[in-house]
């Protein structure tokens, strides 16, 4: 089948998420990897929102600007998205002076299956027979969403969904789509959101403390439904609370981490600092957002990369990673507590709305190998002191209470035992080398970017984290429109190993924010000179669409 | 009991000569001692400022952390390690200022560890400002004309949220004092001792003035009467009664349901989860044609 963009549009409340849900899972129940991104209003009713859909025979994890086909559940979303419909596509809708599948939702619901509450399921009927999905995949995914809620709404909903179908098929007429062929194949299908926890279980974190911020909380929602993870979870009263819980944890000996957003992380950048200077791990995630201040609470940005780097007063080292995609964020958050771990720093994940929301069809999803469990105890000399000084400047590690050698942990600058010092003369500077050894030696080990033919294209597009998609699609389009294309993608984005700077390449950086964060630091740190940028700074995610057009 | 010497540390104390703190770090070895504790079994918690500072004259394991943030971090540590005394040692401004909201949050999730506040009234480490104990009318070196805010009752505030253990002592009765952390530290549950510290540097009142406002609870006082606790707690600062305000038997500590499950050590010896169980989650999120 070709590449189908589907939007799904109406207001909080309207159920179009449950639409959209189901609609992809026919697809997948069908043997199509399918790829949901949501935007919505911050608001629990009203206001215009939309699903889309993208489907291929292939999983094609990128979003679009433009629809094939628009499901307008309701006038004032028809209105608001009516230009996302491209050229030709095909509107489903209930108003009936528009070209288009004419399908009254709400009167076919209530003639059907009693009551206008089915109107999403007539809604899905209809896109599923506007698109050539059997009526059955429907129904039998219906079964399956409803089942817990007992046979009567099951069966009002096949009603109302067959009714739907049948009403949108004798509209097309012999416009009607041949049935796509069913397919044997399976996708492993989730947002990031949901694969992050199950591999920060797997690296072995057993605490997080957050205070729910739109759109992280469901990090640590998925902890706490999910107790056989094995992690403790407690809302903290506010974000400082929540960091030094964790703080407190990993002294104590739990893997912990945190989530937050960029508002909540700029109450947390005292304890960052305090994680540097005690050297006691934690995983920060910050889901991004637009700011400044409140900004757009439910959307997506790339905003916050400059303000983890610099967040914290003082000096230390830490790592940022951002990942592209599902797996991606799996890999890194096993990377981040290993990091965190070896390195005794704060490691920042940074995610956002999109990569938090959006579901990825993905060919498999795989687990990280556990990682070492450290036993300092077994290298510690007697004599114990938690900030001896050492060659690489990590040093060996104990926990709070591990045995009968005491720790002691002081934010104050402090001697080897970890008292409070004020000798400028040989202690605070061997402390202040030995913190930023660690960042030293932290760099060498760091991955390069991914690279996509950047060694030899003419033009080479540079993005990182949740860009990958959109940046992909992008390059490919424009090798085949004859173009010299080719990219370098960033996962793993501070501390930044060296680069082999081309001096006959373009570099063109690709961004989710207004002022070129990633360029900047990759011009100061490397050199790479940065000849052009492309950003989108209003809420929605980078598209490949928009790439191509700014380039041609 | 073990040796209360066993908890003497080598290291320079930086409090004044004649600090009142002198006489909680007495009490507070001596309660340790008494409740035969080895200094691997302790951790004290701290944040910033002069009292902030006790962990490091004691031998025993220390979190040092920011200002106003230690309940939150012996919070963690409670959780990662309850076979560990975790015990906030700082003070007013600490514990009542800037870590206010975390004392207020403390009262509701009754985690297991111990709360001595350390209550000289003002903020002496950064030379003598208001706290949140000072009372309306006193002159400070930034309350030039006097503090024309009301002073905050954090004891009242512990009872009214039902924490089970509430206590006040004074520096200078360190024999008392012993016996109070003694009682608050083998509480089981959240227990608040607030100790009167009179600071002889910036403070406008002698130990001795300070004395003349104590008033003890008495035998007479029931420690299971919420409403004489609050009525006893609210008669600060004029009359700073002393002794056990209010005591009930333990109510479930925080995360004992999640400890249920898990068991009762140190998080750090707990075997990792279940391989099986995180593939099992991982293939719930696969989807496509039956």
């Amino acid at each position: 089948m070709r590449d189908l963009s589907i939007f799904i549009v109406g207001a909080a409340g309207e159920g179009i998420q449950t639409i959209g849900d189901v609609v992809a899972r026919c697809f997948l129940r069908h043997g199509y990897p399918a790829f949901v991104v949501n935007e919505f209003e911050s608001r629990i009713r009203g206001g215009n929102s939309s699903m889309r859909i993208r489907i291929g025979d292939d999983p094609c994890n990128s979003p679009t600007e433009t629809a094939d086909v628009l499901l307008a559940v309701n006038q004032s979303a028809l209105e608001h998205y009516q230009t996302t419909l491209r050229e030709g596509g095909l509107l489903i809708s209930s108003d009936e002076n528009r070209a288009g599948v004419h399908v009254p939702f709400a009167e076919i619901a209530v003639e059907h299956a009693g009551a206008k509450l089915y109107r999403n399921a007539v809604a899905a009927g209809a896109l599923c027979a506007s698109v050539g999905l059997p009526s059955s995949v429907l129904e039998a995914v219906l079964a399956e969403a409803f089942t817990e809620k007992g046979d009567e709404i099951v069966r009002a909903n096949v009603e109302a969904a067959r009714a739907g179908f049948e009403t949108a098929r004798s509209r097309l007429g012999d416009e009607a789509p041949s049935e796509i062929p069913s397919r044997t194949r399976s996708y492993a299908f989730a947002n990031a959101h949901e694969t992050i926890p199950i591999a920060a279980a797997a690296a072995g974190c057993r605490f997080i403390a957050a205070y729910p911020m739109s759109p992280s909380t469901s990090i640590i929602t998925a902890f706490a439904a999910n107790p056989q993870l094995g992690v403790f979870a407690e809302q903290a009263e506010d974000e400082i609370a929540a960091i030094n819980m964790c703080l407190g944890a990993s002294a104590a000996g739990a893997r912990a981490m945190t989530a937050t957003s960029g508002g909540g992380f700029a109450l947390m950048t005292e304890a960052v600092s305090l994680a540097g200077m005690i050297e006691t791990p934690i995983v920060i995630l910050i889901a991004q957002r637009p700011g400044p201040a409140t900004g757009l609470p439910t959307r997506t940005a790339q905003e916050d990369l400059l303000f983890a780097l610099h967040a914290g007063h003082g000096e230390f080292p830490r790592a940022i990673l951002a990942p592209s995609d599902p797996q991606d964020a799996i890999d890194l958050t096993a990377r981040a507590f290993d990091l965190a771990d070896r390195y005794q720093i704060p490691v920042i994940l940074l995610t956002d709305q999109y990569l938090a929301d959006g579901r990825f069809s993905l060919e498999s999803l795989t687990l990280p190998d556990p990682l070492p469990k450290p036993d300092p105890a077994a290298e510690v000399p007697d004599a114990y002191a938690r900030y001896r000084l050492t060659e690489d400047g990590i040093s060996p590690r104990l926990f709070l209470g591990q045995d009968d050698r005491l720790v002691v942990l002081d934010s104050d600058e402090h001697t080897e035992a970890g008292h409070i010092t004020e000798d400028l003369v040989e202690t605070r500077p061997a402390m202040v080398e030995k913190r930023l050894e660690k960042g030293r030696r932290l760099r060498l080990e760091m991955s390069g970017p991914a690279s996509d033919g950047a060694d030899d294209a003419e033009l080479v597009l540079i993005g990182w984290g949740s860009t990958k998609g959109a940046i992909d699609e992008a390059v490919a389009r424009l090798r085949s429109e004859g173009l010299s294309v080719g990219s370098l993608h960033f996962a793993e984005v501070w501390p930044l190993p060296d680069l082999d700077v081309r001096e006959d390449a373009r570099y063109w950086a690709i961004e989710g924010n207004a002022t070129g964060q990633f360029a900047q630091i990759l011009q100061t740190e490397t050199g790479l000179p940065i000849e052009g940028r492309i950003g989108r700074y209003d809420g929605l995610p980078i598209t490949a669409d928009r790439i191509v057009e700014a380039l041609s | 009991m073990s040796d209360p010497k066993l908890f003497q540390s080598e290291i320079e104390n930086q409090w004044c000569p004649g600090c009142p703190n002198y006489g909680i770090l007495t009490a507070l070895r001596r309660a340790l001692g008494a409740l035969d504790l080895e200094p691997q079994n302790v951790c004290l918690v701290s944040g910033i400022g002069q009292a902030a500072k006790l962990p490091h004259y004691v031998r025993a394991n220390v979190f040092n952390g920011l200002h106003g943030r230690a309940i939150p971090a012996a919070v963690g540590i409670a959780v990662a390690n309850p076979t560990l005394s975790t015990i906030v040692t700082s003070g007013d401004g600490d514990l009542y200022g800037e870590g206010g909201n975390h004392f207020l949050h403390a009262l509701r999730r009754n985690p297991d560890i111990t709360v001595i506040v350390h209550n000289n009234q003002l903020y002496a480490l950064t030379k003598g400002q208001a706290s949140p104990t000072t009372p309306r009318g006193e002159r400070t070196r930034l309350q030039f004309d006097g503090v024309e805010v009301d002073p905050a009752h954090m004891l009242a505030t512990a009872v009214v949220h039902g924490c089970t253990f509430v206590a006040r002592g004074f520096a200078g009765d360190i024999d008392d004092l012993a016996s109070l952390i003694e009682r608050a530290v083998s509480h089981r549950g959240l227990s608040i001792l607030e100790v009167i510290q009179p600071c002889i540097t910036w403070g406008r009142h002698s130990v001795e003035e300070v004395r003349e406002l104590l008033e003890p609870a008495g035998e007479a006082h029931d420690t299971t009467d919420r409403a004489a606790a609050i009525d006893l707690a609210l008669r600060a600062p004029a009359r700073l009664v002393t002794g056990v305000l209010y005591e009930l038997p333990a109510r479930p500590t925080f995360a004992q349901s999640w400890r249920d499950r898990v068991g009762d050590g140190p998080l750090h010896a707990c075997p990792p989860i279940d391989r099986a169980i995180l593939e099992a989650e991982i293939d719930r999120l696969r989807v496509g044609a039956p």
